[in-house]
This record gives C-alpha cells, sequence and structure tokens, in this order.
C-alpha cells in the first residue's frame, strides 16, 4: 500500500472510532428510550441478518433502487448530451431543470402514487426523479466544457461521428459525469428509501417506518446502521475513483 | 507539368452572422500557390484570417467563394489524406499517455502493426519524447505537450504539415530552438510546411517565402522571398540579410497592424 493509501485508511479508522465513541456518549446521554448502544446494536443486526424477512426486504429495496438509479442514469446522460449538443434548448432547459431540482421532491409523490400505484413502480419512479437532474445537469456541463480544439483534432484525424463520441466527447467529459452519478447515486439511494417510508408494504424503508411505528428501537437502529454502513462504504469508493479521474483526465 | 502541391483562386471566407444579417467577412479574395516542398510562411494582424486560412487548406472548414485543391484534388469541406496540422492551442488528450497520443494519429492509417510501432518510435525520439512514452500530457510542460502535438502529427507522415501559431504558447528561447526542430523536420520529411505565426523574426528565420496579410478581410499584400539555404538554422538570425527581411515585413505590416488597431479599441475584440 502506497503512504497515501495508508494515511487515508488510518483517517477512516480514527473516523470510523470517532464516531462509535459519539453514539456510545450520546447513548450514555439520552438512554434507553430512544438509543442503543453500539455493541448491542451490532449484536442486533447480526441477529437480524439471519432472519429470511429482513433478505426479503433487502432485496426489495437493492433491486428498486438498481431499476430507479439505471433509469436515473441512462435518461440523465440522454438529457445531458441532448441538451450539451443543442446550445439553443440548453439555454431554454437547463434553468427548468434547475428550478426542478431545487423543489422538494416529496411534493411531487402524491402524484406519483396516484400516478403509479403502491408498490414497486412508485419507490422506483420517485428514487429515479431524485437522480436525473443531477445527472443531466453534471453530464450537460461536462459536454459543453469539452475543449473545441479536441473536437477539431478529431475531425483533421478523420473520424466519424460515433468514433468521435467514443474516442474523444466520452472521455474528455467522463470525470464530470462520474461526478454526476455519484451524486445521482446518493439522491437516488435517499428518493427510493424515501419511496418505501410512505408508500409500500416491503423494502427497507418499510421496515424502518414500521419500526418506528411500533417503537421497535432497535429495529430502528440496526437498519439504520447498515444504510449507513452501505451509503458510506460505496461513497468513499466512487469519490476514490471520482478523484482518481479527475486527476488523470 | 510541374503543378503546384496547393492552390487556392479566388478564395472567399464569410462567416453567415447568427442574427441573419450580412455575416462577417473573414478573408479573401486570395490566389495561392504553395510549391513542393517549400516551406511558407503568413504573418498579419489577429484575427485577419490566418487561421481560416489554414482550416480552409486543412479543409476544416469550406470557402464560401473560389476553390482550394490539394494535389490537384478540390478540397471541399472534407478532410484529404496526406495533411497533419498543428494548432496553436494545446490539443493532447490528456486522458492518454504520450504515446497513445502519438498512436491516435495512426488509427486512420492502413500501416501494419509493426511498421506503426517503428513510425511511434520514430516520432518519439524525434522530437525527445523517448524517456515521456508513458507520461500523461498533465505532467510536463507547455513545450513538451506541444512537441506530442507534433509529433502526433508528424508519425502520419503528411506530405503537407500546417502549423497555427504552434509556438505561440512558448518563450522566446524555447520558441527558437523549436524553430530548429522544425527546420530539421522539414529537411528530413521533404513535406510542404505552412506556417502561421505572428512572430516576424520567426518567419523570416524559417520560411522560403512569407506572405503578409491584410487586415480583415485579409487578402494577400506582399510575398517576401528570403533565398535562404535549405541547410540552415537560427544562426541565420546573424545575418545581415535576416534585418533586411524582417525591415521589410515590418513595413508591409506596420499599416495594417495600425488598422487593426484602431478597429478593436473601437469595437469588441476580434476572436484571434
Ligand atoms: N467560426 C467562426 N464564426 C464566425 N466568425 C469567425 C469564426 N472563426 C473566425 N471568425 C472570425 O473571422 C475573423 C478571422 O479569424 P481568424 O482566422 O481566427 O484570425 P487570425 O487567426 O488571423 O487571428 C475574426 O474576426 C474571427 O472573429
Ligand atoms: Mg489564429
Amino acid at each position: 500500500m502506497s503512504s497515501a493509501a495508508m494515511k487515508s485508511a488510518r483517517n477512516a479508522l480514527v473516523l470510523i472510532a470517532g464516531l462509535l465513541a459519539a453514539w456510545q456518549a450520546l447513548y450514555w446521554f439520552v438512554g434507553d428510550a430512544a438509543l442503543r448502544p453500539p455493541l448491542v446494536t451490532v449484536q442486533y443486526t447480526a441477529r437480524l441478518m439471519t432472519t429470511d424477512a429482513f433478505w426479503m426486504h433487502l432485496s426489495e429495496t437493492l433491486q428498486a433502487f438498481a431499476v430507479a438509479l439505471s433509469i436515473a442514469v441512462a435518461a440523465g446522460l440522454v438529457i445531458g448530451f441532448g441538451l450539451g449538443f443543442h446550445k439553443l434548448s440548453a439555454q431554454v432547459f437547463e434553468p427548468m431543470l434547475v428550478a426542478v431540482y431545487s423543489i422538494p421532491k416529496i411534493t411531487l409523490y402524491p402524484i406519483l402514487l396516484l400516478a403509479f400505484g403502491l408498490g414497486m413502480p412508485a419507490k422506483i419512479a420517485f428514487g429515479a426523479i431524485h437522480g436525473i437532474i443531477p445527472v443531466a445537469l453534471f453530464t450537460l456541463n461536462a459536454v459543453r466544457n469539452i475543449k473545441p480544439i479536441l473536437v477539431k483534432t478529431g475531425r483533421v484525424h478523420g473520424l466519424g461521428p460515433f468514433e468521435m463520441i467514443r474516442s474523444i466527447l466520452f472521455p474528455a467529459a467522463l470525470p464530470e459525469i462520474f461526478t454526476g452519478f455519484r451524486v445521482g447515486f446518493a439522491l437516488t439511494l435517499i428518493g427510493t428509501l424515501l419511496g418505501e417510508m410512505f408508500a409500500a408494504q416491503r423494502g427497507l424503508g418499510y421496515l424502518l417506518m414500521t419500526a418506528i411505528g411500533l417503537h421497535n428501537v432497535e429495529l430502528i437502529m440496526a437498519v439504520t446502521l447498515l444504510l449507513v454502513v452501505f451509503a458510506a462504504t460505496v461513497s468513499a469508493g466512487l469519490l476514490a475513483i471520482d478523484r482518481w479521474l479527475h486527476r488523470h483526465i | 507539368m510541374s503543378q503546384a502541391h496547393v492552390s487556392l483562386r479566388g478564395v472567399t471566407k464569410v462567416f453567415p452572422s447568427s442574427s441573419g444579417g450580412q455575416g462577417l467577412h473573414a478573408l479573401g479574395p486570395i490566389d495561392l500557390d504553395l510549391q513542393q516542398g517549400e516551406f511558407f510562411a503568413v504573418v498579419g494582424p489577429s484575427g485577419c484570417g490566418k487561421s481560416t486560412l489554414l482550416e480552409l487548406i486543412a479543409g476544416l472548414t469550406s470557402a464560401t467563394e473560389g476553390t482550394v485543391e490539394f494535389e490537384g484534388r478540390r478540397i471541399e469541406g472534407d478532410i484529404p489524406d496526406g495533411i497533419g496540422v498543428v494548432f496553436q492551442e494545446d490539443a493532447c488528450f490528456p486522458w492518454l499517455s504520450v504515446e497513445d497520443n502519438i498512436a491516435f494519429g495512426l488509427r486512420k492509417i492502413a500501416v501494419a502493426h509493426e511498421e506503426k510501432r517503428r513510425r511511434i518510435g520514430g516520432v518519439l525520439d524525434l522530437m525527445g519524447l523517448g524517456d515521456f512514452a508513458r507520461s500523461y500530457p498533465a505532467q510536463l510542460s507547455g513545450g513538451m505537450r506541444q512537441r506530442v502535438c507534433i509529433a502526433r502529427t508528424l508519425v502520419i507522415e503528411p506530405r503537407l504539415i500546417l502549423l497555427d501559431e504552434p509556438f505561440g504558447a512558448l518563450d522566446q528561447q524555447t520558441r527558437l530552438l523549436m524553430g530548429d526542430e522544425v527546420l530539421k523536420l522539414w529537411r528530413q520529411t521533404g513535406a510542404t510546411v505552412f506556417l502561421i505565426t505572428h512572430a516576424l523574426d520567426e518567419a523570416a528565420m524559417l520560411a522560403d517565402r512569407i506572405a503578409v496579410m491584410s487586415a480583415r478581410p485579409g487578402q494577400l499584400i506582399d510575398v517576401v522571398e528570403t533565398h535562404w539555404p535549405a541547410e540552415r538554422d537560427s544562426h541565420i538570425v546573424e545575418r545581415l540579410e535576416f534585418g533586411a527581411v524582417t525591415a521589410r515585413l515590418w513595413k508591409s505590416l506596420r499599416e495594417e497592424s495600425l488598422k487593426t488597431m484602431a478597429k478593436t479599441s473601437r469595437g469588441p475584440a476580434d476572436r484571434t
């Protein structure tokens, strides 16, 4: 391992230890009514992971998330590339995208529920609408910032439109697009879970909501812990790739 | 019959205006013949249409009027084989290593893999990039990156090399040295070279013939022959005739540059 990698691994460990300590301290402060200490939570989580119901909820969430993310990325790329290449429509639609982006998506949820009903499609739609716009905006910017000289160089070397996209436009825009993917990933996950919390009969979001309803503090803590660990691990991985791309491209 | 390598007849370029008005008359009419193997330079005030002229010859843009011929074939907005272009701006692909950047030049050229390796090795050595084959452009200085771009152009063994202010971003000493390299390349490859520069001394040192362009719309107002021997390098600047050449260039150019200055101090700055 390089010394830089070692340093960041050490920083991560320090951060985790700090968070655990803060958690334990908070527990001593507020007591059993609202929290469980780290050790109890981990033990409970381990037990939870041996139940079939947990895996059913997890796979439901992962499916919804995977589909939502695919839709967000595909649609975001199409919108971003389309607007990126067409200056005029970008001028028209970019402010609209930014405006829609700043609407709290939760206000759209009743409409989505009416359109899709309870269950999988509504969750997916809710996850996807969180992710599409950041992917689209980052892609739009990425395409707009491609240096024209690189395209000209491609033309001088006789590249056709398809090769131009594959060998020049895509690699030139990749780091910025990847940043969009990273942001889209986080927001789509939030959207999917929110969707499950408010209108679903399965999934981790639903499990969390039921736990809240039953005031099952262990379960609340366990699901939260799992979600935090998942989101933090993937985000850290994506951020590392993102940084690498930005350094090299 | 001896035929010119590149030949322009009555070439003009008008950029259509986006608001549907008159459009911008950037260039011409221009008549110009480049002889096979000659080193031809163009000087002119900024915004006079030099880059436009180069792009017309490269086939990157098409003429509004007139014809451009390369090796007897008409170019009309299509990019002919056998022409290599080096731009002023840094045109390295940052996601490719130096070696892969150079190999990019060969992707459309039908030669065997072995031959490609040989050519890439050859230009790496020629441009002094041998130790940097696996480096990425971000790790190199501006001068080195420009070498990569020149190498990427040379590797296709072009019969016509178009250079658009290729050393504009470099300091004076580096420019003189790069000039020596270009002269060496020109002798080795036997290619026709068309160089755009804003530096009169650079043009006077490198070229067989130097065209002076008027302020926009650019026209050729003077063509100066230097009569340098083919075996020359930057020491040419010590000659008495060198002073005479630059003096003549400046005389032709002075008035045009003043016109451009007067125009740009009134209107918005021209894109160069
Ligand atoms: N694609 C274009 N569309 C409109 N105007 C252009 C375009 N390219 C160049 N021009 C204009 O044509 C003139 C000549 O430009 P250029 O050939 O780049 O000049 P130079 O290279 O001599 O500085 C400038 O006024 C410039 O603004
Ligand atoms: Mg120019």
